[in-house]
């Protein structure tokens, strides 16, 4: 039988692969209208802009960078049906390792006496390596253990900030090497950040990880009759999610000069917060990277915008989560028009 | 046969009719999906729409159950025009609908899916469990289904969540009730138990509005045909008055032939052999080979195990015992991915469950199994390559689809399977399993389908072919292995297999079982 040409034609629409706006345009233009609020308020509250001062832009970019590697980390997790929730504990226990590995020699109370002076790349590689475990450890018990994501990653949110604080007594590790500590100076974090974030935005839409990841999430036993193993992927991207949270660890310690353990406190959540307001749907199966990075910024521009206009923290928690709400609302309501029924 | 408006016959009584629906208009983006068309239904009848996939039948279905609200046109009901906002609307004003897919809930039991927000409730405003089941009990001998209310669903077959959906529709007690191709799931006994109830209900002067792509179907149950053709009304007469030559070709627009004949290819070697296997509780002792070329067809009832034998082969639940040989090689398949490394393809019973991602788009679906055979340069996916293999999948299998970019949740039922039946030929399997491969695929795809199966064991694929349609399986297969309840009761060739040998193994256990050859 040929083709059934007569009734495809009769609908007149190609068959071409026809490109929508993307969704995270839309955020754009949210995070521009934010910005744009804050400077007309700060000419009228504060009589000064909020947007031409580059000091301020520099240090929310920066504020924002290592929320967003995290960030960048988490949404791969909310793609696959799962959530993160030790983002934050991982980020403090891996800034304290890898501060323990950068030392001065000439400090006396250093963690490993003998191990200082050492070239950055150890302490960073450490660093990644430990955020890596855990994330390896939250997978195994996901994807073999069959722990439901909350709970694992609630356990090792508990257990990581545990181990941050019994890694030194809860003493904070000062003294780094100016070696290691230029990995987080001047606008490195910003670059890290761009970098990774261009990095697994590409990966998600080009590579075979990627489409296995929004395929998992969309429907994890239709992944696995495909052929994909849904196990080990999981394992990979939590992982990864560990990885990144390490990675964030290491800029952290670096820019502050310090690993401390109660770095990161609540990271986790203002991760998930971009993710989500970027367009993620914690449903699974959709979810962008670009659209995280204008998520974590758009929390970036509040934060500092509130503290420009001198709006007291507690508001600015309040308001902030009503803007989570918001973005949720917003995602259901447009997903409610893709399928048009009442 | 020139179609006109609508036979006369219809219009005789005009007044007398229980629903109504003119000039109905719904367009979706990019998608015409109806387009001024009309339904007339008599009290006490069973009115049958027929029509191609994507031809808007379960787009009018939706809007007259108040799942869709339309662009323009109306609905009328006993003479009274309707204004739905939604199915709760739709279930007041006297309109049930069991919808092409199912929709129950796994978690919860069968009396609390059939009866959710209508649960009997006791002085203390909680759901009176013993009530409920109860209730339950009645509605089932009068329907004349055995089965526990207190089950959790999901232990359910996929036919029994079916007989669900049935008997929670009819426990609605509305005046008109809308089924969606109720039978892509059913054999032939599930099948001629819906038609006991549908006289019944017809006896009741209820009006039954029934999709289905299977004709004897048609001639068997139904009073009058509408016929659909890309979301326009074309024809509608009283069932008497037509032949399903007449109706193909209403619904294509062109002549087909129905069933693509069978062609005899060479049969090699043993691809594969199966040896004693069993999965606990379920099925025991299965033993069969299928060679290069050949079409085994799997037949029996609900509930034989074909499924659980097909799953198993596929690494979805490893056997608990037996072997599974391939090429003269014994193999230990525990996943599908491993299966798949193997040579073999599965497409699945239950679309919805185990095959779609619905909130993925069309290209995405297709090419989810393939991607792991290569299609890859230096670790970024060759979308270019892909595109146009998908494409031609597409255009081969003749898929409605505004783009390749639409999700599958918006396609027509029988144009998401179409797309799965496409995941897996672009594998290039050696052993292809299909269950129920063309469940919802309207007569003209379906021959397509068949065409497409015969070109893969022509190159030496080895098919194996569950099928609850018995013209399939006997179209189709070399050889036709019989189940019943977990076992395999008998072998019949081609020559010698027909309707009444089949089922008479399929209900009534021949033990020990026959050896194959
Ligand atoms: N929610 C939706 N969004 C976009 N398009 C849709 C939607 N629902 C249906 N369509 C389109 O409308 C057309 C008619 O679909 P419909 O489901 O009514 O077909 P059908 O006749 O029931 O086919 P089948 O026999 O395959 O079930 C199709 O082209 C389909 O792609
Ligand atoms: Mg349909």
């Amino acid at each position: 039988m040929a083709t059934n040409t007569e009734s495809t034609q009769h609908l007149e629409v190609p068959k071409k692969r026809k490109r929508k706006l993307p969704t995270e345009v839309s955020i754009f233009l949210v995070l521009i209208g934010i910005a744009l609020l804050f400077e007309v308020l700060g000419w009228a509250i504060r009589g000064d802009s909020f947007l031409m001062n580059p000091r301020r832009l520099l240090i929310m970019i920066l504020q924002v960078s290592i929320i967003g590697i995290i960030a960048i980390g988490v949404t791969q997790v909310i793609i696959t049906g799962g959530i993160d929730l030790s983002s934050g504990s991982v980020l403090a226990l891996t800034a304290m390792v890898t501060a323990s590995f950068a030392q001065q020699s000439d400090y006396l109370r250093a963690v490993y006496p003998a191990l200082t002076d050492l070239p950055w790349v150890l302490p960073l590689l450490a660093g990644l390596l430990v955020g890596a475990l855990a994330g390896l450890v939250n997978g195994a018990l996901i994807a073999f253990a069959m722990i439901p994501p909350f709970i694992a990653t609630l356990g090792m949110m508990v257990s990581a900030r545990g181990m941050a604080r019994a890694y030194t007594d809860g003493q904070p590790v000062s003294m780094l090497t100016d070696q290691f500590t230029w990995i987080g100076s001047g606008a490195n974090p910003v670059i890290i950040f761009l970098a990774v974030a261009v990095f697994f935005h590409i990966a998600l839409k080009y590579t075979r990880y990627g489409k296995y990841t929004y395929a998992i999430g969309a429907n994890p036993q239709a992944a696995r009759v495909s052929g994909i193993n849904v196990r080990r992927h999981l394992v990979l991207v939590y992982s990864i999610a560990g990885l990144l949270a390490g990675l964030a660890g290491v800029v952290a310690a670096a820019r502050a000069g310090t690993g401390q353990a109660g770095m990161g406190m609540m990271y986790e959540l203002d991760a998930i917060a971009a993710a989500v307001i970027g367009g993620t749907s914690l449903a699974g199966g959709v979810g962008r990277i670009a659209g995280t990075v204008i998520g974590a910024m758009i929390l970036g521009v509040m934060l500092s915008g509130f503290t420009f206009l001198g709006v007291d923290a507690y508001y600015q928690d309040i308001i902030k989560g009503a803007i989570i709400v918001a973005a949720v609302v917003v995602d259901q309501y447009r997903q409610r028009k893709r399928n048009k029924t009442t | 046969m020139e179609p006109n408006n609508y036979s006369e016959t219809l219009n005789k009584d005009r007044a007398g009719f229980l629903l109504e629906v003119e000039r109905v208009r719904k367009t979706f983006p990019g998608v015409v999906a109806l387009d001024n068309v009309q339904l007339k239904v008599r009290p006490g009848t069973v009115h049958a729409l027929m029509g191609e996939n994507g031809a808007g039948k379960s787009t009018l279905m939706k809007i007259i159950a108040g799942v869709y609200i339309p662009d323009q046109g109306e609905v009328r009901l006993n003479g009274k025009t309707l204004h739905l906002h939604g199915p709760l609307g739709a279930l007041e004003a006297g309109i049930a609908m069991i919808h092409q897919e199912l929709n129950l809930m796994p978690y919860m039991t069968i009396a609390e899916n059939i009866w959710i927000r209508r649960e009997p409730l006791n002085a203390f405003g909680m759901v009176n469990h013993d009530r409920m089941n109860r209730m339950t009990e009645t509605l089932f001998e009068r329907l004349g289904i055995d089965m526990d209310p207190e089950m959790d669903v999901r232990r359910l077959t996929v036919a029994g969540r079916q007989m669900i959906e049935i008997a929670k529709a009819v426990s609605y007690e509305s005046d008109v009730l809308i089924m969606d191709e109720p039978t892509s799931s059913l054999a032939d006994r599930e099948v001629e138990h819906l038609f006991r109830i549908i006289n019944d209900l017809r006896a009741q002067g209820k009006g039954i509005i029934y999709i289905t792509h299977k004709m004897d179907e048609v001639f068997e149950i139904a009073d009058d045909i509408s016929v659909f053709r890309d979301g326009q009304f074309i024809h509608s007469a009283a069932a008497s008055d037509m032949t399903s030559d007449e109706i193909i070709k209403l619904m294509v627009g062109r002549e087909v032939t129905q069933m693509f004949p069978k062609e005899e290819v060479p049969i090699g070697d043993v691809v594969l052999s199966v040896d004693s296997l069993s999965l606990d509780g379920v099925f025991e002792n299965i033993s069969f080979e299928v060679r290069a070329g050949e079409i085994l067809g799997l037949a029996g009832l609900v509930g034989s195990g074909r499924t659980n034998v097909a799953e198993t082969l596929f690494g979805v639940t490893p056997p608990s015992s037996g072997r599974i040989v391939i090429d003269g090689k014994e193999e230990v398949i525990s996943s599908p991915h491993q299966a798949m490394l193997r040579g073999l393809a599965l497409l699945t019973e239950d679309r919805k469950e185990t095959g779609l991602f619905l909130g993925l788009s069309v290209i995405e679906n297709m090419e989810m199994a393939v991607l792991r055979d290569g299609y890859t340069r230096a670790t970024f996916v060759e979308q270019h390559r892909l595109d146009q293999e998908c494409d031609s999948m597409t255009e081969r299998l003749s898929v409605k689809t505004p783009s390749m970019d639409e999700r599958i949740g918006n396609l027509s039922g029988g144009n998401q399977q179409k797309v799965l039946i496409g995941r897996w030929l672009m594998t290039k399997p050696r052993i292809l399993i299909l269950d129920e491969p063309t469940r919802g695929i309207d007569v003209g795809a379906k021959a397509e389908i068949h065409k497409l199966i015969t070109e893969l064991v022509r190159n030496g694929v080895a098919v194996i072919m569950i099928s609850s349609e018995l013209p399939e399986v006997l179209g189709m297969s070399d050889r036709i292995m019989v189940m019943h309840e977990g076992r395999v009761t008998g072998f019949l060739d081609r020559s010698e297999a027909n309707q009444v040998n089949i089922m008479e193994l399929a209900s009534a256990p021949v033990q020990p079982p026959v050896a194959h050859d």
